[in-house]
């Protein structure tokens, strides 16, 4: 019997554990179902715009409220979590603070994750006044209705809680009152309790303490159904993030290769095609798998910020185009494609939906100016604008379907070698122009 | 202001054996539009007042391809790249100077991997070496101590990180130099990238152009001095559109230097 809460303990770490890392397994397999793309050079620029970017939060603190309040919150929220370390070993072996043995550096290290609760705690107050008092303009656009509106708030009081649970539990922990050393903010909670019989301030004790386990377990478990993936997915995002200029964009191999044999002239234009087993290679993208496993995995890192659409000059006009809803459509319609593969034994059957039309419409695709300032804006280097212009890319190569402005602006470079109804044989006229 | 300009033509030079120090790539909206070709114009007067031996590829010359890509029409890109290439690499061009931000990008940027590997300069970035070198002496002249804001264009900025060369310039102007809320990397589209200034916008409230204006008009300048072709039409049509043609003009840097010189 002694033993029954280590073991009840022991299995609940594994359910949650083991739940989480079946969900990791999936979002891998989403990921993969992306386009290969080589991102394997350059390791010393990635590495260090991961440390810059997800550990150091540089692009956060471009605006500066929000920034700081983050970089509390994420740090209070990993530092913190070093007590996790003694929950669980705590929990298995049946022991009560085991590190406690340190003495003066253990108070001195819980002194300090009690400041840090607090700290977020207010932090977390801030943000959701931000979200719901003052109504921050990009946390109440369009796409930001039902359930990416209430986890962005569920996340927040997750946080109080979990913050509240851990100072209330070293509150009422009467032998870690009694060190003196380390409760420097919960001695002051501590008086709130002052009346309460030993047997029961154990009892809250525990309480807080199996809440706050659990609590913490069902946090990890929630990541894979919310924007709070990024708290992991910011690290891989950053390190394959774009190294080019922003204005590069990809050349396509394919058609580099058809490019170069119709202005080779040695070669046969009427020979029949060299069969060497390649499947003609689809242009653009239509739906999530035609998309690279790097925009995949943009799409789970997004964090729903709102950033990239503020600053979106589309958007800021009133157009339809958000480049935060684009990344959450490729999300959601990569999940919607997963499910369907988890239903199907592994296969993907077809579900006469896509990417295209039934959840990003022409109309946005065509109202973006691929200026790069959602590419700016992102604190944690999404690239909205590569998903744009695949699809772009899908409608002109694939379909024809260009706006007809565009058609005529095409059809003008291809027959005069410029963007107007001009001649070519007419360009050097402006020199002798009054 | 004298209208003569000197603009020899690579297949010139090729003629002579010789080879100029840069080749000025002058873009379609440098050719063609009407507003644009002052700007060529004035850069081209610099050019010859520096004693610079440039050339231009003239009738050789053809669209970069930059809206045909970012419309998604990858394959005109490649083909009018291909072309460009051929003719680049023909002439053994090494370097190259315009005053286009697109094709500065395109070229720059997109050109190397189907090759094309050319040193590209923005024609900021290129005067403002002419001055380092002492071949161009500026004076503020006629913009001394006018309030002049610059309107980042986005392939220039954002793009390819270029913020200062232009601002360097308006300040040997001697000019007060007045920056926008939204500048270098936060600076907002003028609405014509991505190919839209050749179509329609889609259903809005607004114009970009008019928007853009609008934050540059909250800082009273006397001039918006811009550095791409078609920023220059959107703004002075977002000029246009608040009436305000009377108070506010829209230069290029180009054009603001030449005059300042009284060329
Ligand atoms: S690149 Fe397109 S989507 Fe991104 S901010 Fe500019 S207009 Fe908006
Ligand atoms: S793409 Fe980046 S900036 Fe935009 S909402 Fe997602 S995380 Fe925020």
């Amino acid at each position: 019997m002694a033993f029954l809460p280590n073991i009840i303990f022991a299995i609940v770490l594994i359910l949650g554990i083991a739940y989480f890392s079946r969900n990791v397994k999936k979002l891998i397999r989403n990921i993969k179902l992306g386009r290969d793309v080589d991102v394997s050079d350059n390791k010393s620029q990635r590495l260090k715009n991961m440390a810059m970017i997800a550990l150091g939060q540089s692009k956060m603190v471009r605006r500066p409220i929000a920034g700081i309040l983050h970089v509390i919150v994420y740090l209070g929220f990993i530092i913190i979590n070093i007590e996790v370390l003694e929950i669980i070993v705590d929990g298995l072996l049946g022991t009560h603070r085991i590190f406690s043995f340190m003495g003066s550096f253990y108070g001195a290290l819980i002194g300090s994750f009690e400041i840090l609760a607090v700290l977020v705690f207010v932090a977390v107050v801030v943000f959701w006044i931000r979200r719901n008092i003052i109504k921050l303009q990009r946390f109440w656009k369009a796409e930001m209705t039902s359930w990416p509106k209430n986890d962005g708030n569920f996340i927040l009081y997750f946080e109080m809680v979990l913050m509240a649970l851990f100072l209330i539990m070293n509150a009422t922990d009467v032998q870690f009152q009694d060190m003196q050393s380390g409760n420097i903010i919960s001695q002051h909670i501590a008086t709130w309790f002052s009346g309460f019989s030993d047997g029961t301030l154990h009892i809250i004790e525990r309480s807080a303490w199996w809440l706050h386990i659990v609590g913490i377990l069902i946090f990890l478990n929630y990541l894979y159904f919310s924007k709070h993936l990024h708290i992991l997915l910011a690290f891989p995002n950053t390190f394959y993030g774009k190294l080019t200029p922003q204005g590069q964009f990809n050349n396509l191999k394919a058609v580099t290769k058809e490019v170069k044999m119709m202005m080779d002239t040695n070669v046969d234009p009427f020979a029949a095609p060299a069969d060497n087993g390649e499947v003609p290679a689809k242009f653009g993208a239509s739906d999530v798998q035609d998309l690279t496993w790097v925009n995949l995995l943009n799409a789970y890192t997004c964090t729903e910020c709102g950033r990239c659409t503020s600053e979106c000059p589309a958007n800021q006009t009133g157009k339809k185009l958000s480049p935060r809803k684009i990344m959450m459509d490729t999300r959601d319609r990569l999940e919607e494609v997963g499910k369907n593969i988890d239903a199907n034994n592994g296969e993907f059957i077809e579900d006469g939906k896509q990417l295209l039309d039934d959840y990003i419409t022409r109309e946005e695709l065509w109202a973006c100016t691929t200026c790069n300032a959602c590419v700016e804006a992102c604190p944690v280097s999404i690239d909205p604008l590569a998903i744009i212009l695949e699809m772009r890319r899908y409608l002109v190569m694939e379909q024809s379907a260009a706006p007809m402005e565009l058609n005529n602006m095409m059809t003008n470079i291809e027959n005069n070698g410029a963007p107007w109804p001009y001649n070519q044989m007419d360009r050097l006229n402006w020199k002798n122009e009054q | 202001m004298s209208d003569i300009v000197k603009v020899p033509t690579m297949a010139e030079y090729m003629a002579q054996g010789k080879q100029p120090e840069v080749l000025f790539w002058v873009g379609c909206a440098g050719s063609f539009d009407d507003r644009a070709k002052k700007i060529t114009k004035a850069f081209v007067k610099l050019l010859n007042k520096a004693n610079v031996e440039f050339a231009v590829l003239g009738t050789e010359e053809s669209c970069t391809g930059d809206p045909a890509k970012r419309a998604g029409n990858e394959f005109l890109f490649q083909m009018q790249a291909v072309t460009n290439i051929e003719v680049l690499n023909a002439y053994e061009v090494k370097k190259i100077v315009t005053a286009c931000p697109h094709c500065f990008n395109t070229i720059k940027n997109e050109y190397p991997s189907l090759g094309g590997n050319y040193e590209v300069m923005h024609h900021t970035q290129f005067l403002k070496t002419l001055l380092a070198e002492g071949r161009l002496t500026i004076e503020g002249g006629m913009y001394k101590g006018k309030r002049i804001t610059f309107h980042d264009p986005c392939y220039l900025g954002r793009a390819n990180n270029v913020y200062e060369a232009p601002r360097e310039l308006i300040q040997k102007l001697e000019a007060e130099l007045v920056e926008m809320k939204n500048c270098r990397r936060n600076g907002l589209c003028c609405g014509a990238g991505g190919a839209q200034m050749f179509k329609e916008p889609e259903k809005g409230d607004k114009d970009v152009n008019v928007e853009r204006t609008e934050q540059a008009l909250q800082i009273q300048p006397e001039i918006i001095a811009a550095g791409c072709p078609f920023c220059n039409t959107m703004m002075t049509d977002g000029i246009k559109a608040k009436e305000k043609e009377a108070s506010v003009q829209v230069m290029d840097i180009a054009e603001l230097i030449a005059n300042a010189q009284d060329l």
